[in-house]
Protein backbone atom coordinates (compact mmCIF):
# COMPACT_ATOMS: atom_id res chain seq x y z
CA UNK A 1 0.00 0.00 0.00
CA UNK A 2 2.74 2.44 0.60
CA UNK A 3 3.98 1.26 -2.93
CA UNK A 4 1.38 2.51 -4.14
CA UNK A 5 1.26 6.11 -2.50
CA UNK A 6 5.33 6.30 -3.20
CA UNK A 7 4.00 5.76 -6.84
CA UNK A 8 1.00 8.17 -7.18
CA UNK A 9 3.60 10.86 -5.28
CA UNK A 10 6.48 10.63 -7.62
CA UNK A 11 4.23 10.39 -10.49
CA UNK A 12 2.56 13.76 -9.61
CA UNK A 13 6.05 15.02 -9.09
CA UNK A 14 7.21 14.08 -11.99
CA UNK A 15 4.10 15.51 -14.28
CA UNK A 16 4.81 18.88 -12.02
CA UNK A 17 8.24 18.70 -13.75
CA UNK A 18 7.05 18.02 -17.06
CA UNK A 19 4.12 20.88 -17.44
CA UNK A 20 6.36 23.67 -15.64
CA UNK A 21 9.19 25.61 -17.69
CA UNK A 22 9.06 24.14 -20.95
CA UNK A 23 12.20 24.72 -23.11
CA UNK A 24 11.66 26.60 -26.44
CA UNK A 25 8.47 26.30 -28.26
CA UNK A 26 10.39 25.68 -31.47
CA UNK A 27 11.97 22.76 -30.13
CA UNK A 28 8.64 21.37 -28.98
CA UNK A 29 7.25 21.36 -32.05
CA UNK A 30 9.45 19.39 -34.01
CA UNK A 31 9.38 16.87 -31.31
CA UNK A 32 5.44 16.93 -31.43
CA UNK A 33 5.68 16.12 -35.17
CA UNK A 34 8.17 13.16 -34.49
CA UNK A 35 5.57 11.40 -31.68
CA UNK A 36 2.88 12.44 -34.28
CA UNK A 37 4.73 9.86 -36.43
CA UNK A 38 5.63 7.15 -34.33
CA UNK A 39 2.41 6.99 -31.89
CA UNK A 40 -0.08 8.00 -34.25
CA UNK A 41 1.32 6.88 -38.22
CA UNK A 42 3.03 3.91 -37.10
CA UNK A 43 -0.24 2.69 -35.26
CA UNK A 44 -2.63 3.02 -37.70
CA UNK A 45 -2.33 -0.28 -39.42
CA UNK A 46 -2.93 -2.07 -36.43
CA UNK A 47 -5.73 0.07 -35.47
CA UNK A 48 -7.22 -0.19 -38.96
CA UNK A 49 -7.27 -3.75 -38.65
CA UNK A 50 -8.58 -4.11 -35.59
CA UNK A 51 -11.22 -2.42 -36.35
CA UNK A 52 -12.37 -3.67 -39.19
CA UNK A 53 -12.50 -7.25 -38.31
CA UNK A 54 -14.17 -6.58 -35.50
CA UNK A 55 -16.98 -4.45 -37.47
CA UNK A 56 -17.12 -7.23 -39.28
CA UNK A 57 -17.37 -10.00 -36.75
CA UNK A 58 -20.16 -7.97 -34.41
CA UNK A 59 -22.69 -7.76 -37.68
CA UNK A 60 -22.33 -10.92 -38.57
CA UNK A 61 -22.66 -12.53 -34.77
CA UNK A 62 -25.67 -10.16 -34.18
CA UNK A 63 -27.12 -11.14 -37.26
CA UNK A 64 -26.45 -15.20 -36.04
CA UNK A 65 -28.56 -14.25 -32.76
CA UNK A 66 -31.54 -12.19 -34.39
CA UNK A 67 -32.45 -15.31 -36.19
CA UNK A 68 -35.75 -16.26 -34.87
CA UNK A 69 -37.55 -13.77 -37.44
CA UNK A 70 -38.97 -11.30 -34.88
CA UNK A 71 -36.00 -9.02 -34.13
CA UNK A 72 -35.95 -6.50 -37.08
CA UNK A 73 -32.84 -7.02 -38.94
CA UNK A 74 -31.97 -3.46 -38.72
CA UNK A 75 -30.54 -4.35 -35.27
CA UNK A 76 -27.55 -5.53 -37.34
CA UNK A 77 -26.69 -2.01 -38.03
CA UNK A 78 -27.69 -0.77 -34.99
CA UNK A 79 -25.54 -2.54 -32.60
CA UNK A 80 -22.66 -2.95 -34.45
CA UNK A 81 -22.63 0.93 -34.16
CA UNK A 82 -23.40 1.09 -30.73
CA UNK A 83 -20.69 -1.30 -30.41
CA UNK A 84 -18.05 0.84 -32.30
CA UNK A 85 -18.78 3.65 -30.48
CA UNK A 86 -19.78 3.44 -27.00
CA UNK A 87 -16.75 0.82 -26.41
CA UNK A 88 -14.64 -1.20 -29.05
CA UNK A 89 -12.75 2.12 -31.15
CA UNK A 90 -12.41 3.90 -27.64
CA UNK A 91 -11.59 1.70 -24.50
CA UNK A 92 -10.36 -1.76 -26.35
CA UNK A 93 -8.80 0.15 -29.18
CA UNK A 94 -6.96 1.84 -26.62
CA UNK A 95 -5.99 -0.68 -24.62
CA UNK A 96 -4.31 -2.30 -27.80
CA UNK A 97 -2.57 0.80 -28.04
CA UNK A 98 -1.29 0.82 -24.67
CA UNK A 99 0.52 -2.43 -26.01
CA UNK A 100 2.38 -0.98 -28.39
CA UNK A 101 2.95 2.35 -27.99
CA UNK A 102 3.19 2.28 -24.21
CA UNK A 103 5.31 -0.67 -24.67
CA UNK A 104 7.24 1.43 -26.81
CA UNK A 105 7.26 4.92 -24.75
CA UNK A 106 8.52 3.07 -22.08
CA UNK A 107 11.56 1.14 -23.31
CA UNK A 108 12.61 4.46 -25.08
CA UNK A 109 12.84 6.45 -21.85
CA UNK A 110 13.82 3.70 -19.84
CA UNK A 111 16.72 3.24 -22.17
CA UNK A 112 18.04 6.80 -22.23
CA UNK A 113 17.65 6.10 -18.43
CA UNK A 114 19.96 4.02 -17.90
CA UNK A 115 22.23 4.68 -20.18
CA UNK A 116 22.58 8.11 -18.46
CA UNK A 117 21.42 10.40 -21.99
CA UNK A 118 18.59 11.63 -19.26
CA UNK A 119 21.30 12.70 -16.86
CA UNK A 120 23.51 14.21 -19.83
CA UNK A 121 20.28 16.28 -20.24
CA UNK A 122 19.97 17.16 -16.66
CA UNK A 123 23.52 18.55 -16.37
CA UNK A 124 23.20 21.08 -19.53
CA UNK A 125 20.36 22.52 -17.80
CA UNK A 126 17.51 20.82 -19.88
CA UNK A 127 14.35 19.97 -18.37
CA UNK A 128 14.59 16.49 -19.68
CA UNK A 129 11.12 15.24 -18.02
CA UNK A 130 9.17 17.96 -20.18
CA UNK A 131 11.56 17.93 -23.77
CA UNK A 132 11.04 13.91 -23.27
CA UNK A 133 7.41 13.91 -21.88
CA UNK A 134 5.41 16.66 -22.59
CA UNK A 135 5.52 15.64 -26.75
CA UNK A 136 4.40 12.32 -26.14
CA UNK A 137 1.31 13.49 -24.55
CA UNK A 138 0.47 16.21 -26.81
CA UNK A 139 0.74 14.27 -29.97
CA UNK A 140 -0.93 11.27 -28.24
CA UNK A 141 -4.27 13.80 -27.32
CA UNK A 142 -4.06 15.11 -30.50
CA UNK A 143 -3.67 12.48 -32.84
CA UNK A 144 -6.00 9.41 -30.47
CA UNK A 145 -9.04 10.69 -31.57
CA UNK A 146 -8.97 11.19 -34.87
CA UNK A 147 -7.65 7.61 -35.06
CA UNK A 148 -10.89 6.49 -33.24
CA UNK A 149 -13.46 8.07 -35.59
CA UNK A 150 -11.36 6.70 -38.12
CA UNK A 151 -11.99 3.13 -36.10
CA UNK A 152 -15.57 3.66 -36.03
CA UNK A 153 -15.84 4.76 -39.53
CA UNK A 154 -13.78 1.64 -40.69
CA UNK A 155 -15.75 -1.00 -38.20
CA UNK A 156 -19.12 0.17 -39.38
CA UNK A 157 -18.35 -0.03 -42.50
CA UNK A 158 -17.00 -3.66 -42.54
CA UNK A 159 -20.24 -4.30 -41.30
CA UNK A 160 -22.12 -3.27 -44.33
CA UNK A 161 -19.24 -5.34 -46.45
CA UNK A 162 -19.50 -8.23 -44.97
CA UNK A 163 -23.42 -8.42 -43.76
CA UNK A 164 -24.66 -7.90 -47.34
CA UNK A 165 -21.70 -9.83 -48.96
CA UNK A 166 -23.46 -12.21 -46.94
CA UNK A 167 -26.60 -11.59 -48.00
CA UNK A 168 -27.63 -11.56 -43.88
CA UNK A 169 -28.95 -7.84 -44.26
CA UNK A 170 -29.61 -5.14 -47.30
CA UNK A 171 -28.02 -1.91 -47.20
CA UNK A 172 -31.01 -0.29 -46.53
CA UNK A 173 -31.83 -2.12 -43.37
CA UNK A 174 -28.34 -1.69 -42.53
CA UNK A 175 -28.51 1.97 -42.85
CA UNK A 176 -31.92 2.07 -41.06
CA UNK A 177 -30.11 0.51 -38.37
CA UNK A 178 -27.15 3.11 -38.15
CA UNK A 179 -29.50 6.28 -37.99
CA UNK A 180 -31.84 4.64 -35.51
CA UNK A 181 -31.97 6.96 -32.45
CA UNK A 182 -28.58 7.99 -33.27
CA UNK A 183 -27.60 10.43 -30.62
CA UNK A 184 -24.50 12.55 -31.60
CA UNK A 185 -23.28 12.79 -27.78
CA UNK A 186 -22.46 9.08 -27.47
CA UNK A 187 -19.71 10.19 -29.90
CA UNK A 188 -18.45 13.40 -27.69
CA UNK A 189 -18.95 10.89 -24.68
CA UNK A 190 -16.29 8.56 -26.46
CA UNK A 191 -13.79 11.05 -27.72
CA UNK A 192 -14.02 12.49 -23.65
CA UNK A 193 -13.18 8.80 -23.03
CA UNK A 194 -9.94 8.37 -25.99
CA UNK A 195 -8.45 11.72 -24.78
CA UNK A 196 -8.07 10.42 -21.03
CA UNK A 197 -6.74 7.18 -22.08
CA UNK A 198 -4.29 9.06 -23.93
CA UNK A 199 -3.06 10.77 -21.23
CA UNK A 200 -2.90 7.82 -18.95
CA UNK A 201 -0.78 5.61 -21.93
CA UNK A 202 1.71 7.93 -22.20
CA UNK A 203 2.06 9.95 -18.87
CA UNK A 204 1.88 6.22 -17.08
CA UNK A 205 4.73 4.48 -19.43
CA UNK A 206 6.98 7.81 -19.21
CA UNK A 207 6.74 7.13 -15.55
CA UNK A 208 7.71 3.74 -15.48
CA UNK A 209 10.60 4.26 -18.54
CA UNK A 210 11.94 7.95 -16.69
CA UNK A 211 12.32 5.96 -12.99
CA UNK A 212 13.98 2.92 -14.54
CA UNK A 213 16.91 2.01 -12.62
CA UNK A 214 19.39 -1.20 -12.98
CA UNK A 215 19.92 -2.57 -17.38
CA UNK A 216 18.33 -4.08 -19.81
CA UNK A 217 16.25 -6.77 -17.86
CA UNK A 218 14.79 -3.65 -15.93
CA UNK A 219 14.15 -1.93 -19.03
CA UNK A 220 11.66 -4.61 -20.00
CA UNK A 221 10.22 -4.97 -16.54
CA UNK A 222 9.20 -1.08 -16.78
CA UNK A 223 7.46 -1.72 -20.31
CA UNK A 224 5.50 -4.40 -18.30
CA UNK A 225 4.69 -2.36 -15.95
CA UNK A 226 4.20 0.47 -18.39
CA UNK A 227 1.51 -1.78 -20.40
CA UNK A 228 -0.27 -3.37 -17.23
CA UNK A 229 -0.61 -0.35 -15.20
CA UNK A 230 -1.72 2.06 -18.08
CA UNK A 231 -4.73 -0.90 -19.01
CA UNK A 232 -5.99 -1.02 -15.48
CA UNK A 233 -6.23 2.75 -14.98
CA UNK A 234 -7.58 2.56 -18.83
CA UNK A 235 -10.40 -0.16 -17.31
CA UNK A 236 -10.79 1.67 -14.57
CA UNK A 237 -11.39 5.30 -16.01
CA UNK A 238 -13.52 3.85 -18.34
CA UNK A 239 -15.77 2.61 -15.75
CA UNK A 240 -16.12 6.14 -13.69
CA UNK A 241 -16.32 7.86 -16.76
CA UNK A 242 -19.08 6.10 -17.77
CA UNK A 243 -20.97 6.85 -14.61
CA UNK A 244 -20.15 10.20 -15.16
CA UNK A 245 -21.17 10.74 -18.17
CA UNK A 246 -23.55 8.23 -19.83
CA UNK A 247 -25.90 8.21 -15.96
CA UNK B 1 37.35 27.68 -9.51
CA UNK B 2 35.00 25.26 -7.70
CA UNK B 3 34.56 24.39 -4.33
CA UNK B 4 33.54 21.48 -2.21
CA UNK B 5 32.97 22.14 1.29
CA UNK B 6 32.36 19.41 3.44
CA UNK B 7 29.98 17.23 1.44
CA UNK B 8 28.50 13.88 2.96
CA UNK B 9 26.02 11.56 1.12
CA UNK B 10 25.03 8.50 2.10
CA UNK B 11 21.94 6.03 0.26
CA UNK B 12 19.73 4.33 1.88
CA UNK B 13 21.42 4.82 5.30
CA UNK B 14 24.57 3.88 4.18
CA UNK B 15 27.08 6.82 4.12
CA UNK B 16 29.22 6.10 0.88
CA UNK B 17 30.90 10.30 1.20
CA UNK B 18 32.27 11.27 4.11
CA UNK B 19 32.62 15.05 4.81
CA UNK B 20 35.03 15.26 1.38
CA UNK B 21 36.49 19.27 0.97
CA UNK B 22 38.77 20.26 -1.72
CA UNK B 23 38.83 22.39 -4.37
CA UNK B 24 39.83 22.65 -8.65
CA UNK B 25 41.60 25.57 -10.28
CA UNK B 26 40.49 26.90 -13.57
CA UNK B 27 43.14 26.11 -16.29
CA UNK B 28 44.09 22.94 -14.78
CA UNK B 29 43.48 19.18 -15.42
CA UNK B 30 42.00 18.21 -11.52
CA UNK B 31 41.84 14.64 -11.37
CA UNK B 32 39.74 12.56 -8.75
CA UNK B 33 41.23 8.76 -8.84
CA UNK B 34 40.89 5.98 -6.78
CA UNK B 35 39.97 2.23 -6.82
CA UNK B 36 36.46 1.23 -8.43
CA UNK B 37 34.00 1.55 -5.93
CA UNK B 38 35.68 4.39 -3.93
CA UNK B 39 32.85 6.46 -5.01
CA UNK B 40 34.76 8.76 -7.48
CA UNK B 41 31.49 8.71 -9.78
CA UNK B 42 28.82 9.40 -6.70
CA UNK B 43 31.29 12.28 -5.74
CA UNK B 44 31.22 13.67 -9.36
CA UNK B 45 26.98 13.23 -9.62
CA UNK B 46 27.16 15.17 -6.04
CA UNK B 47 29.34 18.23 -7.74
CA UNK B 48 27.20 18.73 -11.20
CA UNK B 49 23.62 18.04 -8.74
CA UNK B 50 22.70 15.21 -10.37
CA UNK B 51 23.04 13.61 -6.62
CA UNK B 52 21.59 15.90 -3.91
CA UNK B 53 24.26 15.98 -1.28
CA UNK B 54 22.56 15.43 2.53
CA UNK B 55 25.30 17.95 3.84
CA UNK B 56 27.95 20.75 3.04
CA UNK B 57 27.78 23.40 0.16
CA UNK B 58 29.55 23.20 -3.92
CA UNK B 59 30.46 26.60 -4.82
CA UNK B 60 31.09 27.32 -8.49
CA UNK B 61 33.17 30.85 -8.60
CA UNK B 62 31.68 31.76 -5.83
CA UNK B 63 28.10 30.92 -6.44
CA UNK B 64 26.62 28.76 -4.24
CA UNK B 65 25.13 25.79 -6.26
CA UNK B 66 23.76 24.04 -3.50
CA UNK B 67 21.25 26.43 -2.12
CA UNK B 68 19.62 27.00 -5.78
CA UNK B 69 16.73 25.08 -6.60
CA UNK B 70 16.33 22.74 -9.83
CA UNK B 71 15.63 26.27 -12.05
CA UNK B 72 18.19 28.64 -10.76
CA UNK B 73 20.57 26.22 -11.10
CA UNK B 74 20.29 26.50 -15.13
CA UNK B 75 22.24 29.07 -15.47
CA UNK B 76 25.50 27.50 -13.98
CA UNK B 77 24.53 24.58 -15.26
CA UNK B 78 24.77 26.26 -18.76
CA UNK B 79 28.54 26.87 -17.77
CA UNK B 80 29.39 22.90 -17.06
CA UNK B 81 29.84 20.17 -19.70
CA UNK B 82 29.91 16.73 -18.93
CA UNK B 83 31.74 13.45 -20.47
CA UNK B 84 29.98 10.09 -18.99
CA UNK B 85 31.29 7.39 -18.05
CA UNK B 86 29.78 5.62 -21.22
CA UNK B 87 29.12 8.97 -23.52
CA UNK B 88 25.22 8.92 -23.24
CA UNK B 89 25.35 10.19 -26.35
CA UNK B 90 21.91 10.46 -27.83
CA UNK B 91 21.69 7.17 -29.84
CA UNK B 92 18.89 8.65 -32.12
CA UNK B 93 20.51 11.58 -33.01
CA UNK B 94 23.52 11.96 -35.46
CA UNK B 95 26.75 13.09 -34.27
CA UNK B 96 26.28 16.28 -35.90
CA UNK B 97 22.37 16.78 -33.87
CA UNK B 98 24.26 15.30 -30.61
CA UNK B 99 26.79 18.28 -30.93
CA UNK B 100 24.09 20.88 -31.59
CA UNK B 101 21.50 19.66 -29.43
CA UNK B 102 22.81 22.32 -26.16
CA UNK B 103 23.02 25.12 -28.79
CA UNK B 104 19.51 24.29 -30.02
CA UNK B 105 18.31 24.12 -26.58
CA UNK B 106 20.00 27.56 -24.97
CA UNK B 107 21.39 29.56 -28.12
CA UNK B 108 19.66 32.37 -30.10
CA UNK B 109 22.39 30.82 -33.52
CA UNK B 110 21.13 30.83 -36.57
CA UNK B 111 20.91 28.19 -38.51
CA UNK B 112 24.60 28.61 -40.32
CA UNK B 113 25.74 30.39 -36.98
CA UNK B 114 24.91 26.75 -35.76
CA UNK B 115 26.62 24.99 -38.10
CA UNK B 116 29.48 27.20 -37.92
CA UNK B 117 29.86 26.05 -33.92
CA UNK B 118 29.24 22.39 -34.79
CA UNK B 119 31.56 22.43 -37.06
CA UNK B 120 34.21 24.18 -35.45
CA UNK B 121 33.95 21.61 -32.31
CA UNK B 122 34.18 18.32 -34.39
CA UNK B 123 37.46 19.67 -35.92
CA UNK B 124 38.77 20.29 -32.85
CA UNK B 125 38.04 16.72 -31.76
CA UNK B 126 39.30 15.41 -35.36
CA UNK B 127 36.00 13.88 -35.94
CA UNK B 128 35.22 16.60 -39.30
CA UNK B 129 32.89 15.08 -41.79
CA UNK B 130 31.60 12.80 -39.24
CA UNK B 131 28.45 14.79 -38.80
CA UNK B 132 25.79 12.45 -40.50
CA UNK B 133 27.10 8.95 -38.66
CA UNK B 134 24.67 7.85 -35.82
CA UNK B 135 26.69 7.18 -32.77
CA UNK B 136 25.69 2.80 -33.43
CA UNK B 137 28.32 3.31 -36.05
CA UNK B 138 31.28 4.86 -34.74
CA UNK B 139 34.08 3.55 -32.82
CA UNK B 140 34.22 3.94 -29.21
CA UNK B 141 36.56 6.33 -29.44
CA UNK B 142 34.67 8.55 -31.78
CA UNK B 143 32.12 8.39 -29.27
CA UNK B 144 34.33 9.83 -26.75
CA UNK B 145 35.27 12.31 -28.52
CA UNK B 146 31.82 13.01 -29.69
CA UNK B 147 30.80 13.40 -26.26
CA UNK B 148 33.66 16.05 -25.69
CA UNK B 149 32.67 17.80 -28.57
CA UNK B 150 28.86 18.41 -27.58
CA UNK B 151 30.67 19.20 -23.71
CA UNK B 152 32.47 21.95 -25.08
CA UNK B 153 29.99 23.31 -27.32
CA UNK B 154 28.31 25.72 -25.15
CA UNK B 155 31.87 26.81 -24.24
CA UNK B 156 32.06 25.90 -20.59
CA UNK B 157 33.60 27.17 -17.88
CA UNK B 158 33.74 23.75 -16.13
CA UNK B 159 34.72 20.21 -17.25
CA UNK B 160 33.54 17.14 -16.23
CA UNK B 161 34.98 13.46 -17.76
CA UNK B 162 34.22 10.70 -16.13
CA UNK B 163 36.94 7.74 -17.28
CA UNK B 164 37.20 9.69 -20.56
CA UNK B 165 39.99 6.48 -21.61
CA UNK B 166 38.29 3.79 -20.03
CA UNK B 167 38.01 0.90 -22.79
CA UNK B 168 40.31 2.66 -25.32
CA UNK B 169 43.71 1.18 -26.26
CA UNK B 170 46.49 3.08 -24.97
CA UNK B 171 47.38 5.27 -28.02
CA UNK B 172 43.74 6.42 -28.41
CA UNK B 173 43.46 7.00 -24.92
CA UNK B 174 46.45 9.33 -25.10
CA UNK B 175 44.75 11.40 -27.91
CA UNK B 176 41.84 11.71 -25.91
CA UNK B 177 44.33 12.94 -22.74
CA UNK B 178 45.96 15.48 -24.23
CA UNK B 179 42.32 16.54 -26.12
CA UNK B 180 41.24 16.96 -22.78
CA UNK B 181 44.76 18.92 -21.64
CA UNK B 182 44.56 21.45 -24.57
CA UNK B 183 40.61 22.50 -24.34
CA UNK B 184 41.57 22.66 -20.51
CA UNK B 185 44.28 25.50 -21.03
CA UNK B 186 43.45 26.98 -24.25
CA UNK B 187 40.01 28.09 -23.10
CA UNK B 188 41.46 28.23 -19.46
CA UNK B 189 38.20 25.43 -18.23
CA UNK B 190 37.89 24.07 -14.80
CA UNK B 191 38.44 20.41 -15.82
CA UNK B 192 37.78 17.93 -13.11
CA UNK B 193 38.30 14.62 -14.68
CA UNK B 194 37.80 11.10 -12.62
CA UNK B 195 40.00 8.48 -13.60
CA UNK B 196 42.36 5.42 -12.48
CA UNK B 197 44.35 5.17 -15.20
CA UNK B 198 47.87 6.53 -13.41
CA UNK B 199 49.51 6.72 -17.26
CA UNK B 200 47.15 9.59 -18.08
CA UNK B 201 47.24 11.01 -13.91
CA UNK B 202 51.22 11.33 -14.71
CA UNK B 203 50.51 12.84 -18.15
CA UNK B 204 48.46 15.31 -18.32
CA UNK B 205 47.56 15.59 -14.39
CA UNK B 206 48.25 19.20 -12.28
CA UNK B 207 46.34 18.65 -9.38
CA UNK B 208 45.54 15.10 -7.68
CA UNK B 209 42.36 14.08 -5.27
CA UNK B 210 43.06 10.27 -4.50
CA UNK B 211 39.61 8.82 -2.72
CA UNK B 212 39.48 5.81 -0.80
CA UNK B 213 36.28 4.45 0.65
CA UNK B 214 34.86 7.71 -0.21
CA UNK B 215 36.85 9.73 1.99
CA UNK B 216 39.36 12.62 0.44
CA UNK B 217 42.36 10.29 1.30
CA UNK B 218 45.30 12.21 -0.10
CA UNK B 219 45.90 15.60 -2.36
CA UNK B 220 48.92 16.38 -4.58
CA UNK B 221 50.25 16.67 -7.80
CA UNK B 222 51.72 14.51 -10.12
CA UNK B 223 55.84 15.02 -8.57
CA UNK B 224 54.62 13.97 -5.13
CA UNK B 225 52.28 11.17 -5.55
CA UNK B 226 54.97 8.98 -7.18
CA UNK B 227 57.38 9.79 -3.85
CA UNK B 228 54.03 9.65 -1.22
CA UNK B 229 54.60 7.51 1.85
CA UNK B 230 50.98 7.05 2.00
CA UNK B 231 50.08 3.56 2.38
CA UNK B 232 46.59 3.63 0.46
CA UNK B 233 48.23 5.69 -2.67
CA UNK B 234 51.03 3.72 -2.95
CA UNK B 235 49.13 0.97 -3.05
CA UNK B 236 46.98 2.17 -5.55
CA UNK B 237 49.88 4.33 -7.68
CA UNK B 238 52.67 0.68 -7.59
CA UNK B 239 49.50 -1.99 -7.29
CA UNK B 240 51.63 -5.02 -8.75
CA UNK B 241 55.20 -6.49 -7.49
CA UNK B 242 56.65 -5.34 -10.72
CA UNK B 243 55.43 -1.88 -10.32
CA UNK B 244 57.02 -1.82 -7.03
CA UNK B 245 60.58 -2.85 -8.38
CA UNK B 246 60.12 0.00 -11.45
CA UNK B 247 59.51 2.58 -8.30
CA UNK B 248 62.45 1.01 -6.15
CA UNK B 249 64.54 1.17 -9.54
CA UNK B 250 63.89 4.68 -10.06
CA UNK B 251 64.23 5.76 -6.27
CA UNK B 252 67.86 4.36 -6.47
CA UNK B 253 67.78 6.00 -10.28
CA UNK B 254 67.09 9.23 -8.26
CA UNK B 255 69.94 8.70 -5.29
N1 LIG C 1 22.23 5.40 -6.69
C1 LIG C 1 22.87 4.68 -5.76
N2 LIG C 1 22.17 4.01 -4.81
C2 LIG C 1 22.80 3.30 -3.86
N3 LIG C 1 24.14 3.15 -3.78
C3 LIG C 1 24.89 3.77 -4.69
C4 LIG C 1 24.29 4.57 -5.73
N4 LIG C 1 25.28 5.07 -6.49
C5 LIG C 1 26.43 4.61 -5.96
N5 LIG C 1 26.22 3.84 -4.89
C6 LIG C 1 27.25 3.20 -4.06
O1 LIG C 1 28.53 3.71 -4.42
C7 LIG C 1 29.42 2.66 -4.79
C8 LIG C 1 30.12 2.89 -6.10
O2 LIG C 1 30.43 4.22 -6.26
P1 LIG C 1 30.95 4.80 -7.66
O3 LIG C 1 30.13 4.31 -8.78
O4 LIG C 1 31.07 6.24 -7.45
O5 LIG C 1 32.39 4.13 -7.77
P2 LIG C 1 33.53 4.56 -8.77
O6 LIG C 1 34.68 5.00 -7.92
O7 LIG C 1 33.03 5.51 -9.78
O8 LIG C 1 33.87 3.16 -9.42
P3 LIG C 1 34.35 2.84 -10.92
O9 LIG C 1 35.78 3.22 -10.98
O10 LIG C 1 34.16 1.37 -11.02
O11 LIG C 1 33.48 3.63 -11.85
C9 LIG C 1 28.57 1.42 -4.96
O12 LIG C 1 29.23 0.37 -4.34
C10 LIG C 1 27.28 1.73 -4.29
O13 LIG C 1 27.22 1.11 -3.04
MG1 LIG D 1 32.68 5.45 -11.92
Amino acid sequence: MSGLFSHIGRYSILLGQVFTRPAKASEYRRLIVDELDKIGLQSLGIVALLSFFMGAVVTIQTAANIDSGWIPKWTIGFTTRQTMILEFSSTIVCLILSGKVGGNISSEIGTMRITEQIDAMDVMGVNSASVLILPKIIAAIFIFPFMVIGSMFLGICAGAIVGTGQGVISLTDYIYGLQYYFEPYQVSYTLIKTVVFAFIITSISSYHGYFTKGGAREVGQSSTKAVVYSMVFILLSNYILTQLLLL
Amino acid sequence: MIEVKNISKSFDGNTVLHDVTTEFLPGKVNFIIGRSGSRKSVLTKCIVGLNEVDKGEIFFDGRNFTSLNKWDRRSIRQEMGMLFQGAALFDSMTVEENVMYPLRMFSKMTKAELQKRVDECLERVNLSGKNKLYPSEISGGMQKRTGIARAIAMNPKYLFCDEPNSGLDPQTAIVIDNLIKEITVDYNITTVVVSHDMASVIEIGDLINFIYQGNLWWRGNPASILNSDNKEVTEFVFPSAFMQEIRDALRQGHK
